[in-house]
């Protein structure tokens, strides 16, 4: 009796061992699959251009200062690489629309979150509901009206475009919903109520004791608009196509590098695009933990 | 007495609210709603391509029936074959992506949070199952595009070339079906780890104590799957199914950048990349405003779907309280 039960018992146990085993060889070859693009163009950036022709895929070269060398270098291909990929600049532009595009989205998201949390005033509902109804309309539907817009107040094509890029920011419709649902499930009013016989004013008291507790809920919203902001070419696109190319953002930079016929330095192609994921990648591998919670947090899919 | 006190005071706190929402308004107004209605407008205007109206002359719904229906004269036609070919390239693509990404994500996610078999590495696992969501789209453009290119020299081909499967390079990025195929390739790869991490949040949501029951009732994996994950699942599922329809409607960074050269593919042509296509160059305000408002409509119907088939509108909302 005890025999047969330890039988079933064993069985039982390795059925649900062969199970695991099955899901972890398919999660490991998933695993692959999606490295192994990153594992191309990180290896194939350290691989001169004659190497890669005669093996696309391989381990690791010995030739990165040289391919280095040429994205840098104004005389070869004319000088193409070096005009078209100015990597300072190209980080620098993406790092301050990101960077201030996260600081308004961030805390303007806050502020009207908060209006509409603790404040009771005729039109809240109407303002509240709004802000959901407008969270699905995508950018691509006004672009058109946008952007001739935009022409007319002579914000495309120069330094000015930058303000086009960054303000809206502050109407971060999807930021301010998820906002709200965390305002209303994890913060007390009475902490106001407080404040008030304190004789707190209401704007010291979002800035100096709403703010600190919502610290965790904007981090990861921050860590979200951040990427969305580095990783946008649409936008950018649109308004500083006509700019200089030491105007231009990462993005936008890769792309022109990538649609060239004439470059046909494929060490150095890979080299560009190594460099354009690199500070991507460094923030998600620190960040990852709080990336991965939020993902169902507050995203809208784009 | 004590009554008009406190009312006096709420009111005097109501002007507070209309502060700390008012630069959202404001900044919406200004670069959203405006533009939004500039589109409207815009569609009812004239285009630089179009010969026999000018820029600015109002033509009423005439885009509307050039890109819908055509009409006489080439620049008439050819927006319109544009057009529909673009609306069939864009569910094509989204189609293609989709279906393969939810069957994908939904069994990862039922496995990662199976509470009796568990996946050594879940943790590591999600971390690089959702790590190409992250990657912007134009190097990944990039990374496929040498990996897939045209000539003998690139990855793919040369692997084929050596391994004798073909005889000589094949246009990957110039095939209509490869260049395509390619593309949901692309996307899958990209969000199959984001749409996973969305589902899982959704079963995790589920009382544990059901599938307790479910095994001691004898219930196999299967059936427990589709009889108890499933449904419960069906409010996000049909979440996620509206929500990624509503981004494939957008899609526009692979499409627009998976080519060689200067020229969009045809095949890869996205109502996105129509829109763009016809703002930026020539200037054809009318007729990509046109494209919008269709686009725009589309998207307003998709989004009140959500919230009517959507028993339990709150779902998302729920979900993200909870968590």
């Amino acid at each position: 009796m005890a025999d047969s039960y330890n039988q079933s018992n064993k069985a039982y146990r390795r059925s649900l061992m062969t199970h695991s085993i099955i899901r972890l060889i398919v999660c490991i070859i998933l695993t692959i699959i999606c490295l192994f693009p990153l594992y191309v163009i990180v290896s194939n950036a350290t691989r001169d251009h004659q190497d890669i022709l005669k093996q696309g895929i391989s381990f690791f070269g010995t030739d990165l200062f040289k391919n280095i060398e040429t994205i840098n270098s104004p005389t070869k291909f004319a000088g193409l690489f070096k005009n078209q990929f100015l990597l300072w600049d190209g980080y620098r532009n993406s790092l301050i629309i990101a960077g201030f595009s996260t600081i308004f989205t961030v805390f303007f998201s806050g502020m009207t979150a908060y209006g509409l949390v603790v404040y009771d005033f005729k039109g809240k509902g109407f303002a509240t509901n709004f802000i959901l109804a407008v969270m699905m309309v995508p950018m691509q539907v006004v672009s058109t009206g946008f952007l001739q817009f935009m022409y007319q107040l002579h914000l495309v094509g120069g330094v000015q475009a930058y303000i086009a890029l960054i303000l809206p920011a502050i109407a971060a419709p999807s930021v301010v919903f998820y906002m709200l649902q965390y305002m209303r499930s994890s913060f007390p009013l009475e902490i106001v109520e407080a404040a008030r016989i304190d004789g707190c004013g209401e704007f010291r008291t979002f800035l100096q004791i709403a703010l600190p507790i919502f610290k965790p809920a904007f981090a990861v919203q921050a860590i979200f608009a951040f990427v969305t902001s580095w990783n946008n070419y649409y936008t950018p696109a649109m308004l500083l196509g006509p700019a200089d190319n030491n105007l231009k953002t990462i993005p936008m930079m890769v792309q022109s590098i990538i649609s060239a016929d004439k470059l046909s330095d494929n060490g150095a192609k890979y080299l560009v695009i190594t460099l354009s994921v690199l500070p991507i990648i460094v923030i998600y591998l620190i960040l990852s933990k709080f990336i991965v919670k939020g993902v169902a947090l507050g995203a809208v899919k784009g | 007495m004590a009554n008009t006190t406190t009312k006096q005071k709420s009111i005097s706190y109501s002007k507070f609210g209309y502060m700390f929402i008012a630069p959202f308004f404001l900044v919406y107004a200004f670069f959203m709603f405006y533009p939004l209605i500039n589109t409207v407008r815009l569609s009812f205007f004239g285009n630089q391509g179009d010969s026999v109206n000018g820029l600015d002359s109002f033509v009423g719904l005439q885009n509307y029936q050039f890109i819908l229906f055509g009409g006489e004269g080439s620049f008439a036609q050819v927006s319109h074959d544009n057009f529909i070919q673009a609306f069939g390239n864009t569910f094509l693509l989204w189609i293609g992506n989709f279906v393969v990404q939810i069957v994908l994500s939904l069994l990862l996610a039922v496995w990662f949070s199976d509470v009796r078999i568990k996946t050594p590495g879940t943790g590591f696992f999600k971390v690089v199952m959702y790590m190409p969501n992250i990657i912007t789209a134009a190097s990944v453009a990039g990374i496929f595009l040498m990996i897939f290119g045209n000539s003998e020299f690139a990855a793919v081909n040369s692997i084929l070339l050596k391994m004798g499967v073909l005889s000589e390079p094949f246009r990957f990025v110039d095939n209509v079906w490869s260049s395509r195929i390619i593309v949901m390739m692309i996307q899958t790869w990209m969000w199959f780890g984001n749409t996973m991490l969305l589902l899982m949040s959704g079963i995790f949501g589920i009382d544990p104590s059901i599938y307790e029951a479910a095994a001691i009732d004898g219930s196999s994996g299967p059936s427990t799957f589709f009889r108890i994950t499933l449904p419960i699942l069906k409010p996000i599922f049909f979440y996620v199914v509206i929500t990624s329809l509503i981004g494939g409607l957008q899609m526009f960074d692979i499409p627009y950048m998976f080519h060689v050269g200067s020229n969009v593919n045809d095949s890869l042509r996205t109502v996105a990349v129509f829109v763009y296509e016809r703002f930026t160059g020539v200037k054809n305000y009318g007729m990509s405003a046109a494209a919008s408002v269709i686009l725009f409509i589309i998207t307003v119907f998709l989004g009140m779907l959500i919230n009517k088939f959507n028993t339990d509108s709150t779902a998302p909302k729920k979900k993200r309280k909870k968590v």
